[in-house]
C-alpha cells in the first residue's frame, strides 16, 4: 500500500496556484485558442446540437409539405436538398460529432486523467468540424445543397445536370469532417488505454470507457471505406473517371457497397455512445452497481464486430446473389443477440436496485422502449422478402426513426440531464424535464408510428407530394401533428437548457450521488482531477471512503505542477501501473490554422479553384510541420520527475511504450482500411467483367515491379537509419538522405507504368482505378518523403538524438505501413492481369 | 509439464480472437460466392464445391472458437470463481478478461452457425 501525501494547507494553495496557471484558459478573444478538453468538448456539443436543430427544423419544414395531399409549400427541387440535408446532418454533423464531444468532455474525467493524450487534436478536429458543417448546412441558403438524398446513389448523384455543386460539397465538405472523425478515434482508443487512473485495471474501467473504445475501433474500420468512395466518386466528377457510369466499365454498385460499409457500423456507432450512457445512468438511478458487467463487454464487443456484416440488407434489392443476401440476412438477426443482453443487463440492474425515476432516467426508459418498437421492425426487414416490399418505403423511414431517436436522441437527451451539473454546477428543472419528455415521448409515437401504415400502404420515401386517393392523408396529417408536438417537446428542452437558473446555496458536486469518478471534480476548475487517484472499485465514489477528500488535498499523483507544463499520467494497458509522466499541449494557435486551412483545400477543390486549393495546402502542410516541430517530442529538462507518492516517472518514452506510437499505428490502421478498400474496388471491377481490361493496356509488369523495389529499398534505409540512430553513428543521416532519393525514384517509376503504356482514365474504369490506386501510393510515397526530411532535420537540430528518438520510430512505423502498401499496389497491378489473363 | 495449448497470454487483444474468427469466416463466404457467382461460367465445377468449401471453412473456424473458448474458460480458472471480478487484484482482472473471451465466443459460435445455415438451404446463385 502505497502512503499518500500530506500536504500543509500553505502547500496545498501554492500547489492549487500553480495547477491553475498551467491549465488556465485563456480570456478574451484567445479563448478560442484554448484546448483544453472540457472547452473542446463544450463547443463541439453544442455546434452538434444547433445543426441537430437546424436538420430538425429541415425535417419540419418537410412534414409541413406532407401534412396534406397536393400541397405545394415547397417546390420539389427544395424538397430533394431539404431531405438531403436533413439526413446528412442529422447523421453527420450530429449523431457522430455529439458522441465525439461527449467523449471528449468527459473521458479525462471518467478515466481519473487531466487531459486525453492529445488536446490539440482535438481542437484540430472541432476546428475541421465547425468549418466543414457550415459549408454543408450553409449551401441550402444559396440553393445549391446536395439533393440526391443522404447516400447519394449514382448516378443519379453523378449526374451534373441533376446534382449541381451540392454533390460536390456533400463529397468534400464531409471528407473533412470524416478526418475529425478519425482524429477523434486516434484521440479516444489512446486515452482510454493509456491514461486511465493507477489501478483502473481493465476490469475497472466505467462501462462508457469500453463502449467508446469499442465505438473508436468501429471509426476507424467504417469511416475509411466512405473515403475511398468519396476519392472515387469525386474523380468521377471532377475528371470524368467513370467509376460509376457504365458505359464505360464503371458499376453504381460499388458506391453503395463503400457507402454501407461506413453506413452500417455508423449506426452503431451512433448507437452504443448513447447506450453508454445509458450504462453510466441506469447504476446511479438504480442506487447499485451494474449487473452483468462483462455481458455488457460483450455486447459492446458483439455488437462492434457483427455490425459490419449487414451493409448489404440495405442492398437487398439490388439483384445480389440470394445466398449472399441470406448471409447479411443471418448476420442481422445475430446482431439482435448481444443488443438484447444490453437491454436486459438494464432492466436486470433496475429490478435489484431501487429505481428512482428521475428525467434522465425518464427519457433512458423512454428511449430504450422506443428503441425496442425500432429493433422488432429492424428484425422485420433483415429478412430479404418483407425488405423487398418495404424497401424505400415510409415503413423504413419509420423503422430509422425508432432506432436512432429510440437509441440515439432520448439516451443524448437523458445524458444531458444527468451530466448538466457535472458541466455547469447546476440541475436542470425536474419539472420542465417532464414536460419536455412528455410532448417529444407522445409527439415522436404520434408523428413516426403512422410511417409503418403509410409505408405499408405503399407509400414511397422522398416523395415531395402525393395524390388525394392513394389513402395516406390521414397518416401524414396525424404525422405532422405528432412531429411538431415533437418539436415542442424538444423547445422546451432547450430553454429549459438556456433559461437563466437560480444561484444555488453550497457546493454539490455530486447531486445525483452517483459511484463514478467524473463527479469528484470541480466545474470551476479546469484542472480536471486536482490529484490523480489510486482507482481500487468500479464505483470510486461508492466503495472507497474519503476518495473525493484525498483527491482533493493532492494526496495522490500530480498534485502540483512545478514544471509549469500541463501533465497528466500514462499507465500500462492491462494493469494500469504508472508508467510515464506525459506531457500535452497546451494553449495555440496551430490546431485552428492547420484545420481552417485544411478546410480551404476542400472548400477551393469545390469549385475547382485550383490556385487556392494549393495555396491552402501548403499553408496545410507548414502548419502541420510547425505543429509537430514545436510540440512534439520535446526533450525534457530532466529525464524523470517527481509525480508524487515518492515516485518518479520518465517524461520522454518512444516505441510503442508511447502514446505518439500508438497513435500512428491506429491512425495508419485506419489509412489501411481506405487502401484495402480501393483495392476491394479493383477487384470488384474484376468480377463484373469478363475481362475487367477490356482490352486496354494495362502497367506492364517492369515498372510497377522497379516501383516495388525501390520502396523495399527506401523502408530498409529508414529501418537502417533507426538503427544507425540508436547507435549514435552519424551514417543515421545518409540513411535517411538516401531513403528520401529512394523514395523520390520509386514514386515516380511508380508513375512510369501507367503513363508509359498509354493508360486514359477517362477512357474506362480499369485504367481509371490503376491510376488511382497508384496515386494512392504515391501521396503516401510523398508523405514518406516529408517524414524522412523532417527526421533528417531534427537530427541536424540535434531535437531527435540517440536517447530521444520518438521521431524515428514513429516514421519507422509508418513506413511500416508504406511497404505493405507498396507491395499489395504493385503486386496487385503489375502481376493480378497476368494471373487472371 | 509442457502444455501443447499455448500458455496464457498477457494481451487485451485476445478478447477479440473469436469475433476476429467470425469475420473471416464471414467475410471468407460472401467472397467466395460473391466471386463463384460473377465467374461461375469460366469456371469448371459447380456450387456444390464452394458450398462443401466453406462447409469446411465452417467447421474450421467453429474449432477455433472453441479453441479459444476453452482458452479462455482456462483463463476463468475453469469457472472456479464467480462475477463480478470487481477486486482490485491481478487475478480477478485475469478472471474478468476470461470470462468475457468465454462469452463472446458462445455469441461469435452461434453468430458463425447462424452465416452457415444458407449453405445448407441454398443451392444455386439465384438473383
Amino acid at each position: 500500500m502505497v502512503e499518500l501525501g500530506n500536504f500543509s494547507p500553505e502547500e496545498r494553495a501554492a500547489q492549487e496556484e500553480r495547477l491553475r496557471s498551467v491549465w488556465k484558459t485563456p480570456g478574451g478573444w484567445r479563448y478560442w485558442t484554448s484546448v483544453n478538453n472540457s472547452e473542446i468538448g463544450l463547443w463541439y456539443g453544442v455546434t452538434a446540437f444547433a445543426f441537430m436543430l437546424f436538420a430538425g427544423l429541415l425535417g419540419l419544414l418537410m412534414r409541413a409539405q406532407l401534412a396534406t395531399p397536393n400541397n405545394d409549400l415547397i417546390s420539389a427541387d427544395l424538397y430533394n436538398q431539404a431531405f438531403t440535408l436533413h439526413g446528412t446532418v442529422m447523421m453527420f454533423l450530429f449523431a457522430v460529432p455529439i458522441f465525439e464531444a461527449v467523449a471528449i468532455f468527459l473521458l479525462p474525467s471518467m478515466l481519473g486523467a487531466r487531459e486525453l493524450p492529445f488536446p490539440r487534436l482535438s481542437a484540430f478536429g472541432f476546428w475541421s468540424f465547425l468549418l466543414g458543417g457550415i459549408f454543408v448546412c450553409g449551401s441550402i441558403f444559396f440553393d445549391s445543397a446536395p439533393n440526391a438524398g443522404w447516400f447519394m446513389y449514382p448516378p443519379l448523384a453523378t449526374d451534373k445536370e441533376y446534382a449541381g455543386i451540392g454533390a460536390d460539397i456533400w463529397l468534400l465538405g464531409l471528407s473533412f469532417i470524416e478526418v475529425a472523425s478519425i482524429a477523434a478515434a486516434v484521440e479516444i482508443i489512446v486515452g482510454i488505454m493509456k491514461c486511465r487512473a493507477p489501478g483502473m485495471r481493465i476490469n475497472m474501467m466505467p462501462m462508457f470507457a469500453w463502449y467508446l473504445l469499442i465505438v473508436a475501433g468501429m471509426i476507424l474500420f467504417a469511416f475509411p471505406p466512405l473515403i475511398a468512395g468519396d476519392i472515387l466518386f469525386e474523380m468521377e466528377r471532377m475528371f470524368d473517371w467513370p467509376f460509376f457510369d457504365v458505359s464505360r466499365g464503371g458499376d453504381p454498385l460499388l458506391w453503395q457497397h463503400l457507402f454501407w460499409i461506413f453506413g452500417h457500423p455508423e449506426v452503431y456507432i451512433v448507437f452504443l455512445p448513447a447506450i453508454a450512457l445509458m450504462a453510466m445512468i441506469v447504476p446511479t438511478f438504480s442506487q447499485r452497481p451494474i449487473v452483468g458487467y462483462s455481458w455488457i463487454v460483450l455486447a459492446a464487443v458483439g455488437t462492434g464486430f457483427l455490425s459490419f456484416g449487414l451493409w448489404v440488407h440495405h442492398m437487398f434489392t439490388t439483384g445480389l446473389p440470394q445466398i449472399s443476401l441470406a448471409f447479411f440476412s443471418a448476420a442481422s438477426e445475430a446482431v439482435a443477440i448481444p443488443t438484447g443482453v444490453q437491454i436486459f443487463v438494464f432492466i436486470a440492474t433496475m429490478l435489484a436496485g431501487r429505481v428512482i425515476f428521475s428525467v434522465p432516467m425518464l427519457f433512458g426508459a423512454g428511449g430504450l422502449a422506443i428503441f425496442t418498437i425500432g429493433g422488432l421492425t429492424g428484425v422485420m426487414v433483415a429478412l430479404a422478402p418483407f425488405d423487398w416490399q418495404a424497401h424505400d418505403t415510409y415503413f423504413i423511414v419509420a423503422h430509422l426513426h425508432y432506432v436512432l431517436i429510440g437509441g440515439m436522441f432520448f439516451p443524448i437527451v437523458a445524458g444531458i440531464y444527468y451530466y448538466f451539473p457535472f458541466v455547469t454546477g447546476k440541475k436542470l428543472s425536474a419539472a420542465w424535464g417532464k414536460l419536455a419528455f412528455w410532448l417529444m415521448f407522445v409527439g415522436f409515437n404520434l408523428g413516426f408510428f403512422p410511417m409503418h401504415l403509410s409505408g405499408l400502404r405503399g407509400m414511397p420515401r422522398r416523395v415531395f407530394t402525393y395524390p388525394e386517393e392513394f389513402g395516406w392523408n390521414l397518416f401524414n396529417l396525424v404525422s405532422t401533428v405528432g412531429a411538431f408536438i415533437f418539436a415542442a417537446g424538444v423547445a422546451t428542452f432547450v430553454i429549459d437548457i438556456l433559461r437563466p437558473k437560480p444561484k444555488t446555496s453550497g457546493r454539490n458536486l455530486n447531486p445525483w450521488s452517483a459511484g463514478t469518478l467524473e463527479w469528484t471534480n470541480d466545474p470551476q476548475e479546469s484542472w480536471g482531477m486536482r490529484s490523480v487517484p489510486i482507482i481500487t472499485s468500479r464505483y470510486p465514489l461508492w466503495e472507497q471512503p474519503d476518495l473525493q477528500a484525498n483527491i482533493e488535498a493532492g494526496r495522490y499523483y500530480l498534485p502540483d505542477a512545478k514544471s509549469g507544463k500541463r501533465e497528466t499520467l500514462v499507465t500500462s494497458v492491462l494493469d494500469a501501473e504508472p508508467i510515464q509522466c506525459l506531457r500535452v499541449g497546451g494553449v495555440s494557435y496551430v490546431p485552428m490554422i492547420s484545420a481552417l486551412a485544411l478546410g480551404g483545400v476542400f472548400i477551393a477543390l469545390t469549385f475547382h479553384w485550383w490556385i487556392p486549393t494549393i495555396i491552402c495546402a501548403i499553408i496545410t502542410l507548414i502548419a502541420i510541420v510547425w505543429w509537430l516541430w514545436t510540440g512534439t517530442a520535446q526533450i525534457p529538462e530532466a529525464e524523470k520527475v517527481d509525480v508524487g507518492l515518492g515516485q518518479e516517472l520518465p517524461v520522454y518514452v518512444s516505441g510503442p511504450a508511447s502514446v505518439g506510437w500508438w497513435a500512428m499505428f491506429i491512425t495508419m490502421v485506419g489509412d489501411g482500411t481506405a487502401f484495402a478498400s480501393l483495392i476491394f474496388g479493383y477487384f470488384f471491377y474484376w468480377t463484373v467483367h469478363d475481362d475487367f481490361t477490356t482490352g486496354a493496356p494495362g502497367p506492364g509488369a517492369l515498372w510497377p515491379m522497379v516501383a516495388l523495389s525501390l520502396f523495399i529499398i527506401a523502408w530498409l534505409l529508414t529501418i537502417v537509419a533507426r538503427h544507425l540512430n540508436a547507435r549514435g553513428h552519424p551514417g543515421c543521416r545518409l540513411a535517411l538522405a538516401a531513403g528520401i532519393f529512394a523514395t523520390v525514384a520509386a514514386c515516380l517509376a511508380g508513375l512510369a507504368g501507367p503513363y508509359f503504356h498509354g493508360m486514359d482514365p477517362t477512357s474506362n474504369v480499369y485504367p481509371a482505378t490503376v491510376w488511382v490506386i497508384v496515386i494512392w501510393t504515391v501521396v503516401h510515397g510523398a508523405v514518406g518523403i516529408v517524414m524522412q526530411a523532417y527526421c533528417l532535420a531534427r537530427n541536424f537540430a540535434g531535437r531527435m538524438t540517440t536517447e530521444y528518438d520518438q521521431d524515428i520510430r514513429n516514421v519507422t512505423l509508418y513506413w511500416h505501413f508504406m511497404a505493405f502498401t507498396a507491395v499489395i499496389t504493385f503486386a496487385v497491378l503489375g502481376l493480378f492481369p497476368m494471373v487472371s489473363a | 509439464m509442457k502444455s501443447v495449448i499455448p500458455r496464457e497470454v498477457e494481451s487485451l487483444w485476445t478478447l477479440f480472437t473469436a469475433p476476429t474468427v467470425w469475420a473471416i469466416h464471414f467475410l471468407g463466404c460472401y467472397a467466395a460466392v460473391a466471386v463463384y457467382c460473377a465467374k461461375a461460367a469460366s469456371l469448371d465445377f459447380g456450387f456444390a464445391v464452394v458450398r462443401l468449401a466453406l462447409g469446411g471453412l465452417t467447421v474450421l473456424a467453429l474449432m477455433a472458437i472453441v479453441l479459444s473458448a476453452y482458452l479462455a474458460w482456462r483463463q476463468w480458472g475453469f469457472g472456479s470463481g464467480d462475477p463480478p471480478h470487481d477486486e482490485p487484484t491481478r487475478r480477478d482482472r485475469t478472471l474478468f478478461q476470461g470470462f468475457a473471451t468465454l462469452l463472446l465466443s458462445g455469441l461469435s459460435f452461434v453468430a458463425v452457425v447462424y452465416a452457415a445455415i444458407p449453405l445448407i438451404f441454398i443451392a444455386e446463385c439465384q438473383r
